[in-house]
């Protein structure tokens, strides 16, 4: 079963100045979010597969659509993460269902690589609802610069019986990341983690 | 809720202040872990965040996770797993989601989860609002497959 989508809404970020001072090139980050029919609203349903499979549909088509935004290849995306909504017809669950057994495998296609866990978040909410999108660097978890969030809003949803499904992107860390740790030019990018 | 030490104006030399937030964050862990039932064993999740105020820089709030994950770790004996984090810049009012996953894997799928924090009339311009969370368990729920907490070794933070 597809997923049912409403609508697609991009969101893309160029900071071009951080506390007075200029950032060339600008760091740009990229959401990109799918409003979803939540195919279980309302009730409890045990097996929640569909939920899975619409996850691995949305990594690929939410991927590409972020990456696009920022005009770059896939390879070039330095940091990721990913978060839902559900409405308020739904259960938390749905939003695990979605995001974690099968969206990673799309998105790290998308972009060749990606060691590191993708960061994530969930939350049920009504219309308008906030959902920050954690992000962190896609071969190495522990680079300091690149732990940051994306604010992801959309005024319109989730309505009560959808779920508001996003994967950022990001060509950079932080604007002026100085509080030490470890460098993207320090990490090996295997265990995720270094 | 703390004074932001750096709002308003661009200070190159930030890094020292993460010593400064220490003690700081000892003290909401504990608070933390006493608001829990006091007992560390019983904590299975964690995360923290960060909101700064209008008149500061979205790297001040980076200056959380060192003291915020040293104060957690410290409390909780021997965490393995990275502690997940977000921030961001916003008003008195705005409203974070504090990442959360399992204290000693990160890839342990039941505890994959968020907690949204926020308070109506914080971080000011020149406050920074900064947040722990801890949880006791995974998802109500929690269906989707994937590693179970019973079967993590718990050496490398991840599985």
């Amino acid at each position: 079963m597809p997923a049912k989508i409403r609508k697609l809404v991009t969101i893309l970020e160029d900071i071009r100045e951080e506390m007075g001072r200029p950032i060339a090139p600008p760091t740009r980050r990229a959401a990109a979010v799918a409003v979803i029919e939540n195919p279980f609203a309302g009730r409890y349903v045990e097996d929640l597969t569909a939920l899975m499979d619409i996850g691995e549909e949305l990594g690929g088509l939410l991927a590409e659509k972020a990456v696009a935004a920022l005009g770059i290849a896939g390879s070039a995306v330095q940091s990721y993460g990913k978060a839902a909504a559900v409405g308020e017809n739904g259960e938390l669950e749905h939003a695990a269902a979605i995001l974690h057994p099968k969206l990673g495998a799309p998105v790290r296609k998308v972009l060749g690589k990606g060691a590191a866990l993708i960061p994530s978040s969930k939350k049920r909410c009504g219309p308008g609802g906030v959902l920050d999108v954690p992000l962190g660097h896609k071969d190495a978890a522990f680079v300091r610069s690149h732990f940051d969030g994306m604010e992801v809003r959309i005024n319109d949803a989730p309505r009560a019986d959808e779920i508001m499904v996003a994967v950022v992107v990001t060509d950079s860390g932080r604007p002026l990341p100085r509080v030490g740790g470890l460098k993207a030019s320090e990490i090996k990018g295997e265990d995720g983690l270094r | 809720m703390i004074r932001n030490p750096f709002a308003g104006r661009y200070v190159e030399e930030i890094a020292s202040f993460m010593d400064d937030l220490k003690p700081l964050g000892l003290d909401m862990a504990k608070s933390l872990l006493a608001a829990l039932g006091g007992s560390a064993s019983a904590i299975e999740g964690y995360g923290k965040g960060a909101i700064v105020g209008a008149a500061g820089e979205l790297e001040h709030g980076a200056l959380w996770h060192v003291p915020g994950g040293y104060a957690m770790r410290e409390l909780l004996g021997d965490a393995k797993a990275i502690v997940p984090s977000t921030k961001k810049l916003g008003g008195p009012g705005t409203r974070l989601d504090v990442p959360v996953t399992h204290i000693n894997a990160s890839y342990v799928r039941s505890h994959f989860d968020a907690m949204e924090v926020g308070l109506a009339d914080a971080p000011k311009a020149d406050e920074l609002l900064l947040a722990l969370v801890m949880t006791t368990g995974p998802r109500i729920h929690a269906r989707v497959g994937g590693l179970a907490a019973a079967d993590v070794k718990g050496e490398d933070g991840l599985r």
